[in-house]
């Protein structure tokens, strides 16, 4: 599975804008995703790679998930399916 | 115009199974919050909770009635016996249809659907219980109450979600006022800490793994407690005329609507809230000693709370404490108002104020006298208890010290 591919397209359903249109250092505001649709995209990231992602949204920027652009959350999802491989 | 005092108190939560331990439990700082003893905790990232431990309901009820008495049924029977006792009220004659029960609730039944649905789903069994539906149907413990005591009058159960209780309770009291009943039991009951219920507040994101901090720096969220509050709301001079003794008095109720988003709060509707009540008391902002907060220990509720509360109170703020009993005894959903309600009155009668434990690092956004730690003493003579509600739906009481 291609996992940036994939984690762009859950990330621009939450925008509602199409893939083709996300930029890789867009962070979730540059998107208009609020902390409603960043909980729902973890949950779609999870869903789709079978991970665990540790988020506390009381803390978002204080977890070992890096959500601070497009890229970051690619990056992190990446270590965690091949952490769980 | 009419007022309304408290004459009875009872309750069931996880530091004690009746007022007085829970007062004892409020003054020693003591935290209700443990290891979660619930089945397939393992699938659970959810390990803690503020269980209601050491309860046999076959000491409280019989057959029959455990049949039809779901946990958050049990809960406010319990609550309301001790409630009625302490108040010495007598329901038969004409009282009985002027006298009515008002709940907060936001799960109901939850724990009865969760069993019947892993019956139905899981171990496909095709055939339920019969009682299933009054079990878990969310008016089941308000209606079980009125039938114990023959209450006639107005009986309904009230359900927005963590302000369920406050919104309850300022119905039963605007109901006494207005003179459309004359004595009601109200307050609310919850139950969630089943697989099913945590499984679904674990998806939200917002709950502690270690503890409840409120207003702490290094908070990291809710912890979700079970049980229930009820108390006997009476007209003033009825209660005085038959010699009760009289606890607090209820001055004022006020809710607003945030009609902004579904999860976050909003500073302007808690303020709104905060001054209507004081507004409805018809009393100045420097007669408030106490605010019972809401305080669930997320960043969101917190920040947003002691900003609306500072916006209300201005040079004010700074002569008030105000603290989260939520970090003892954890947060009740809809029957959290009522249980936190018992922390004003035992601000108001002991002057001793519920301290907010758990507190370890201060937060610039939370600058308030929260009461860190241990408990206080000092004379109120008018307390507030806050609630705001997911949906955006806020509920504040008010209560003044009763001296005759």
């Amino acid at each position: 599975m291609d996992i940036k591919a994939k984690v762009i397209e859950i990330i621009a359903a939450q925008a509602v804008t199409n893939p083709s249109d996300i930029r890789l250092d867009y962070s979730l505001d540059d998107l208009g995703i609020d902390s409603l649709g960043l909980v729902e995209s973890i949950f779609a990231i999870e869903e789709t790679f079978d991970i665990s992602v540790p988020f506390n949204a009381n803390e978002p920027s204080a977890g070992a998930f890096d959500i601070s652009s497009v890229a970051a959350i690619i990056a992190a999802v990446e270590g965690l399916v091949r952490d769980r491989a | 115009m009419r007022r309304v005092v408290i004459t009875g108190a009872g309750t069931i939560n996880a530091l004690a199974h009746d007022v007085d331990g829970t007062y004892k439990a409020f003054r020693e700082g003591r935290c209700g919050i443990g290891p979660l003893d619930i089945r397939d905790i393992d699938r659970l990232s959810v390990k803690i909770g503020a269980q209601v431990r050491g309860f046999d309901e076959t000491t409280h009820f019989n057959r029959r009635q455990i049949t039809l008495y779901d946990r958050f049924t049990q809960f406010a029977m319990i609550a309301a016996r001790q409630a009625m006792h302490q108040s010495g009220l007598e329901t038969g004659g004409a009282l009985a249809d002027r006298a009515g029960v008002v709940l907060g609730t936001s799960g109901g039944g939850l724990t009865t659907q969760d069993e019947n649905y892993r019956a139905v789903y899981e171990e496909g069994k095709n055939r339920v219980h019969p009682f299933i539906v009054p079990k878990l149907m969310s008016n089941a413990a308000a209606s079980q109450i009125s039938m114990e005591w023959n209450l006639r009058g107005p009986s309904f159960t009230v359900s927005t979600a963590c302000a369920s209780s406050n919104h309850a309770m300022g119905l039963a009291f605007q109901m006494i006022r207005s003179g459309l009943c004359d004595a009601m039991l109200t307050g609310g009951s919850e139950s969630m800490l089943c697989f099913g219920g945590i499984k679904a507040w674990e998806g939200l994101r917002v709950m502690a793994q270690d503890a409840c901090r409120p207003f702490s720096a290094n908070r990291s969220g809710m912890v979700q407690g079970e049980g229930a509050g009820v108390f006997v709301f009476e007209e003033r001079e009825a209660a005085m005329a038959r010699g009760a003794e009289i606890l607090a008095e209820v001055i004022g109720f006020a809710m607003t609507s945030d009609a902004s988003d579904i999860v976050l709060p909003s500073q302007e509707g808690a303020a709104r809230a905060i001054a209507g009540a004081l507004r409805d008391a018809g009393i100045a902002l420097t007669e408030v000693g106490y605010i019972n907060a809401h305080g669930t220990g997320t960043a969101a509720n917190d920040r947003t709370e002691c900003a609306a509360v500072a916006e209300v109170f201005g040079s004010h703020t700074n002569n008030l404490m105000i603290s989260s009993t939520k970090s003892m005894h954890g947060h009740l959903i809809g029957g959290t108002g009522a249980v936190e309600l018992l922390a004003c009155i035992m601000a108001l009668r002991d002057g001793v104020i519920p301290p907010t434990i758990g507190y370890e690092t201060p937060d610039p956004e939370c600058a308030l006298d929260v009461v860190p730690n241990e408990a206080r003493e000092a004379k109120v003579e008018v307390a507030l208890s806050n609630a705001f509600a997911f949906g955006g739906l806020n509920a504040v009481i008010a209560l003044r010290r009763y001296s005759g």
